[in-house]
């Protein structure tokens, strides 16, 4: 897959000819993938094309049977979930998955316990600055926020581990467009003021486009497109298959 | 109440005044401890040699009473647990925080007296019972009962670890209870080992069994733990039937050395406990002890479960619970998390069992079946998962309760002279259980309220949190 756009350098998370199982049932048919440092970049898809389970199989769950998934020039691919995430790879998973019944505070404790929590105080204000939703509702029980304040909640828990690479998993889901907006907003600052690279998995076609340096598009388990951003939003067949209806 | 005393308590006074406050109150309270004193508990009625009734008074008991009471009253209100106060501070127009309220809400201010209380209750009870009956021996049954309770209070907080913690519901629990017991009762019989070197060991012994069992279920969750967990209970109380070379079979292990006091045992002889202090030899000497032992027991496993929960790896088994999933992709190794778990609480069973066999001098894989794991779980469960104080609770209500049952000879007024209350003492227990799904379906102490809450009535109850994923 040749990238007009992509830096010399050697990408950040290599993904090549990974193909991912469901028992028989083929979810990834190969794909190759590039992330590099300092780049967002999105995938977009269909419900069921696989971009979760390209995600999840980033994390080595499931596990990829064939291929290969390089992140800083390791080979992750047969790694343990919990040494994936040692890498400083951090993941707002979909669903968003905090703790429910643990405190916001204590999601964030659980989300720093990577490097035991030396950083704990620095990053707490850190996130709290991102998210003052957050501070407000430090000691409130996750579980009991709304679904905005728990998709800030995972993508802060995420942060917590201070990641080189950070996996977003639809954090639009179910959420208010003012929100979607708040949200996006958020990610494109951590980039542009931290340098964060972003991995972007979204339904939201036209968000995500608009946000992303490069994007892919997946079809049934297969990449079939891909560009800038600004290409796959200009371009005819995306516009017909994800923007169309009102998307955004 | 009369308000002059809270009056004179606006905000934050100087601490004199609150001192004196304190005064005020504790000595308010123990005079409506010696009113309700005089009429119930003063006066004994007794049968004197001659058939007569005679009134006996009992001036010291309701001293001890309205001390009690003082000291309890006196320490919550300096402590700032003031009833009626913030309400009337509140008519009196001062500005009381009501956003981001970080005042203790009643529950908190409850639990707050709630520790202290169980902890006074519990450190002074072999007292209470012996001036209660009126002598050591009356109360043998009593503090045997204290001891039972706390030893399933120990057995819960340890179950705590696994199930309310970990989230990894445990149904063979009773499996390292058996295996501390039978570590104590085999080591001292056979290579005749003292109680206290033979307590760590029984401890170890059971981790060990706990990371033993915990290495093949780690793929498993729910159900299907449960399933596995049950069986493991049950496959060492088999082996503890069968293999008779070592533990004797069914007819269990006899005449188990007794725990001495640090050294000193306790005999009638001239080395003993009771000479050596000074005292009459008595055969209760060593049930007091034994009360203090698993009182000191408890509270360790009470105690290092706290400090675990506030380390990470305590976070870790709480998010463990939560969500597997987002557990292992925030970098948590859930294999050794959960192995952790296992060895620590089936640790606390093992301490719990090997007191069990030096208490009771006599074990049998009887005493290991599954209606223990049940009883067990119950408390845990009842207790509200997670909750140490609701399980302490839980416990006495499970265990206590039941017990007193026996004492239900009087209805066999109401029921005819067969009635056994012994037989519906499981009965009843069904029907608390069935009346604690109806009304508390998260336990009595349903886990740690949120501590910040915009306005008290709006503070969200955990029953509206969605379960973890089991």
């Amino acid at each position: 897959m040749s990238d007009p756009t992509a830096p010399a350098r050697e990408p950040l998370l290599t993904l090549r000819g990974v193909k991912t199982f469901y028992g028989n049932i083929i979810a990834l048919k190969g794909v190759d993938l590039d992330v590099h440092q300092g780049e967002i970049v999105t995938l977009i898809g269909a419900n069921g094309a696989g971009k979760s389970t390209l995600m999840m199989t980033i994390f080595g769950n499931p596990r990829a049977r064939e291929g290969t998934i390089t992140f800083a020039g390791r080979d992750i691919t047969q790694m343990p979930t919990h040494e994936i995430a040692r890498l400083n790879i951090a993941q707002s998973p979909e669903g968003r998955r905090i703790f429910g019944r643990m405190t916001v505070y204590e999601n964030l404790q659980v989300g720093a316990s990577l490097d035991g929590g030396v950083h704990f105080e620095e990053d707490l204000e850190r996130v709290c600055t991102i998210f003052p939703r957050l501070k407000e509702r430090l000691h409130q029980r996750g579980g009991t926020m709304s679904g905005g304040e728990q998709q800030m909640l995972a993508i802060a828990r995420a942060l917590m581990s201070r990641p080189r690479l950070l996996l977003l998993d639809e954090p639009s889901l179910g959420l208010a467009p003012l929100v979607v907006k708040q949200i996006f907003d958020v990610i494109r600052e951590l980039n542009e003021k931290d340098g964060m690279t972003v991995f972007l998995v979204e339904q939201n076609a036209y968000h995500a486009l608009k946000l992303a340096h490069r994007a892919y598009v997946m079809v049934t388990g297969t990449i079939t497109m891909s560009g800038t951003g600004a290409e796959l939003l200009a371009d005819p067949q995306v516009k017909a298959a994800y923007l169309e209806g009102g998307r955004h | 109440m009369s308000g002059d005393a809270m009056t004179t308590r606006t905000g934050a006074g100087p601490a004199g005044s609150d001192l004196a406050a304190a005064l005020k109150d504790g000595v308010r309270g123990a005079l409506v401890m010696l009113g309700l004193c005089i009429p119930i508990i003063l006066l004994r009625t007794d049968q004197s040699q001659a058939n007569e009734l005679i009134l006996r008074p009992r001036v010291g008991l309701v001293l001890i009473f309205c001390a009690l009471i003082f000291i309890l009253r006196f320490t919550l209100s300096y402590y700032g647990v003031k009833w009626r106060t913030s309400r009337r501070l509140k008519a009196q127009g001062e500005a009381l925080p009501t956003v981001t309220d970080a005042r203790p809400t009643w529950k908190a201010r409850l639990s707050a007296m709630a520790l202290p209380a169980f902890l006074g209750l519990a450190v002074t009870y072999p007292l209470l019972t012996v001036l209660v009956n009126g002598g050591l021996d009356p109360s043998r049954y009593w503090i045997d009962l204290g001891i039972l309770i706390l030893t399933y209070v120990m057995l819960g907080w340890g179950l705590n670890i696994v199930v309310g913690l970990a989230g990894l519901l445990d149904l063979g629990y009773v499996a390292f209870y058996a295996v501390g017991a039978y570590s104590y009762a085999l080591l001292a019989t056979k290579f005749g080992l003292s109680f206290w070197i033979c307590l760590p060991l029984a401890g170890i012994l059971a981790a060990f069994w706990g990371v033993l069992l915990g290495f093949p279920v780690l793929r498993l969750r729910g159900d299907y733990l449960a399933i596995v967990t049950l069986a493991f209970g049950e496959i060492i109380r088999l082996v503890l039937i069968n293999w008779v070379d070592v533990t004797g079979g069914a007819a269990g292990i006899y005449s188990i050395p007794r725990a001495s006091f640090f050294g000193i045992p306790f005999t009638a002889g001239e080395d003993g406990f009771a000479a050596r202090f000074g005292l009459e030899f008595s055969g209760m000497h060593r049930i007091v002890f034994f009360y203090y032992l698993i009182l000191v027991l408890a509270l360790i496993t009470n105690f290092v479960t706290m400090r675990l929960k506030r380390l990470p790896v305590g976070r870790a088994w709480e998010a463990l619970r939560e969500d597997e999933i987002a557990c292992r992709s925030l970098g948590i190794n859930t294999v050794s998390t959960k192995l952790t778990a296992f060895a620590i609480g089936a640790m606390f069973g093992g301490f719990a069992g090997s007191f069990f066999a030096v208490r009771q001098g006599f074990i049998s894989p009887e005493s290991f079946n599954f209606l223990e794991s049940a009883i067990i779980l119950a408390i845990v469960v009842l207790g509200g998962m997670g909750s140490q104080i609701g399980v302490a609770i839980a416990a006495v209500v499970l265990v206590g309760m039941p017990e007193l049952l026996r004492n239900l000879g009087f209805m066999r007024g109401f029921f005819g002279a067969g009635f056994d209350p012994n037989e519906f003492r499981l009965l009843l227990f069904g029907l608390g259980m069935v009346a604690m799904m109806v009304w508390r379906p998260r336990g009595l102490i349903s886990h740690r309220d949120p501590s910040v809450v915009l306005k008290e009535r709006k503070a969200i109850s955990g029953s509206l949190v969605k379960e973890g994923h089991g």
